[in-house]
């Protein structure tokens, strides 16, 4: 009933071709991108905005880089941290090394970078598929963070490897508070999800599922196996990286490099296992799952301990958190290998008929 | 219909003298044929025969020890299997190989991939360029989709069709490439009497309308006989007839490589 599409008629293959072709899809989108940009900012208070959404909004961006690979054109990866530690120094030496620097150039030159080494460390999926890929790709992890603790120039000889981000401005405006911040979150993570939207719907997001589905066949159709799986690490290392960057530019502010290690890149691995994988809704639905699962954890476990009687300690609830991480991620590639986001397009066709199914 | 109304015209494809080894199995061995323009060339032969290396090796999966192909006018050993996509040269699997993660509509539009020239930055806007592509090519889907009569799971997931509706889509999405070479390997294999019917009457349409050249691989002899123009028969990676229907039926040999010898 909510959800139906009686009544709205595609004449066109260019009406076909919208990207979003249902009318409550478009609402929905505008709705949600007004409260995003407007209604957000004038309610949320600094906890809400530093604490909740700029991580979320982030860990999204992340989780859609690795869709977009893993996903969409399925290479596994285990080295996602590595290249959003490689967008977070970038953009510090880009800031750091050329005087005036539009933070937005430094944010794509530092997207540019992570992706070249993406590149590189996807020249192995040529020759090697599925688990074996993933432990290649983990060299990267290692690798990258190795580099960035021992070579002390990317740090500008910081002794600990820890940089402290500058301060940033766009067009004169400071980027100091948590709104602001949050704004410039905001507005990257939503163009580069059109983009990667617009991709995947397109030439080349054929390209990335047909390789993922069988690749021979792929090549038989016309699609060069090797330009299509480089570029598909080339465009998820800079999403990934871009969101590196926000992460060190607009939620931490100092950055050490062991904040990008291996648990980051398996934290996001999860966000889209859970949130669906070949996905851009799924990256959102899956980041927005896991960064506020802790903290609906921690406001609903201490009522139910205290009306039950018992103390739980604060450690017990953090360990809580692991074992339904560890228990969901099991439940989600047995029952529901696409996540969330296949729950959610199941939901949508029940809704198509409700409340009148026959 | 006689070849002349068709207009069989020159060999576009010669394969000579190649020979395929897989570490000590030979899987083709001095195999030598040709393909004229517009027709129907069947490759027939026993379980195991070298058919379907023979397709891998004209479209550049397999890289064969020796020999040359030469398609329209090019020689070559071997090539990247992309490339002879870009050359113009189609096909189809035997064991169904279309991509299960996407619709129907998708899996034709990436038969259209070779013919775009947009880069994926444009692709990502969405503006000029990309989009003009992508609708242009979609109108040129929806034709195909028409000719094979699939309107109606345009936006199923190829993974819930039964089984002749994914060949057919197969076979959409080889055309969707505008081939002027159609390999298909086993097209009716494990087909019902209609659907092989239906299959058939594809085939021919192509040939006829678009002037597609096809090679296929068959084992049921009756299509075998009624549709190709010329047949090539291969037992153990050798050549061991070849001419039109007629004369392959009568020969010795390929009745001896079917029915086995007395010794």
């Amino acid at each position: 009933m909510l959800y139906r599409e009686a009544g709205q008629f595609r004449a066109t293959y260019a009406e076909d071709q919208q990207i979003f072709p249902l009318r409550q899809d478009r609402v929905a989108i505008g709705v949600l991108l007004v409260a995003a940009f407007i209604a957000v900012p004038l309610v949320a208070d600094q906890y809400w905005l530093s604490a909740l959404l700029i991580p979320f909004l982030i860990a999204a961006l992340a989780a859609l880089g690795l869709n977009i690979l893993t996903g969409y054109a399925g290479q596994l990866s285990l080295g996602t941290a590595a290249f959003m530690a490689i967008g977070a120094f970038a953009t510090y030496n880009f800031v750091l090394r050329v005087p005036g620097i539009p933070i937005l150039a430094a944010f794509v030159l530092a997207g540019i970078c992570a992706a070249i080494v993406g590149i590189v460390f996807g020249l192995p999926s040529l020759r090697i598929k599925g688990f074996y890929l993933a432990v290649a790709t983990l060299a990267a992890q290692f690798f990258v963070l190795w580099a960035i603790q021992r070579i002390g120039w990317i740090t500008n000889h910081s002794a600990s490897g820890v940089i402290t981000a500058q301060n940033i401005a766009i067009l004169g405006v400071p980027i100091d508070t948590p709104r602001a911040k949050y704004l410039l979150t905001l507005s990257v993570v939503a163009v580069l999800a059109l983009l990667a939207k617009n991709l995947v719907r397109s030439e080349t997001g054929r390209a990335f599922m047909a390789v993922r589905d069988m690749d021979v066949a792929a090549s038989v159709i016309g699609i060069p196996l090797m330009k299509t799986k480089l570029l598909a690490f080339a465009i998820s290392s800079f999403y990934c990286g871009v969101a590196g960057a926000l992460y060190a530019y607009t939620y931490l502010g100092t950055v050490e490099p062991e904040a990008f290690n291996l648990e980051l890149s398996f934290r996001i691995l999860f966000m889209i296992i859970i949130g669906g994988v070949g996905s851009v809704l799924g990256s959102f639905l899956g980041a927005a799952f896991i960064v506020l699962l802790p903290i609906a954890l921690n406001l609903v476990v201490p009522p139910i301990s205290e009306a039950a009687g018992i103390e739980i300690p604060h450690a017990i609830i953090s360990n809580l958190e692991l074992m339904i991480f560890g228990a969901l991620i099991i439940f989600f590639l047995i029952v529901e290998p696409l996540g969330l986001a296949r729950l959610w397009q199941i939901a949508k066709e029940k809704l198509r008929l409700w409340p009148f199914p026959h | 219909m006689t070849p002349s109304d068709r207009g069989i015209g020159a060999p576009i494809l010669a394969v000579e003298g190649v020979s395929l080894a897989f570490g000590g199995v030979r899987a083709l061995q001095g195999v030598s044929f040709d393909v004229r323009e517009h027709e129907v060339r069947a490759i027939i032969g026993p379980n195991g025969a070298g058919k379907s290396s023979m397709l891998n090796v004209i479209n550049g999966v397999y890289h064969p020890q020796e020999g040359t192909i030469t398609f329209k006018g090019r020689s070559r050993r071997d090539m990247v299997a992309h490339e002879a996509a870009a050359q113009g040269i189609g096909r189809t699997f035997q064991n169904i190989a279309l991509f299960r993660g996407m619709t129907v509509l998708d899996n034709i539009m990436t038969g259209r991939n070779v013919k775009m020239r947009s880069t994926f930055l444009e692709q990502s806007i969405w503006i000029g360029r990309a989009r003009r592509e992508e609708l242009a090519h979609r109108r040129k889907v929806e034709e195909i989709i028409d000719f094979l009569e699939i309107q109606h799971i345009r936006r199923t997931p190829v993974g819930r069709l039964p089984y002749g509706l994914q060949k057919r889509v197969e076979l959409a999405r080889a055309l969707a490439m505008e081939p002027e070479l159609l390999l298909l390997d086993e097209p009716m294999a494990g087909m019902n009497l209609e659907e092989k019917q239906d299959m058939c009457r594809f085939i021919l349409d192509v040939n006829e309308q678009f002037g597609t050249t096809v090679v296929l691989i068959e084992h049921d002899m009756g299509v075998v006989m009624d549709i190709s123009d010329r047949v090539v028969v291969l037992d153990y990676g050798r050549k061991i007839a070849d001419g039109t229907p007629d004369e392959v039926r009568g020969n010795q040999t390929v009745i001896d490589a079917y029915l086995g010898v007395a010794h």
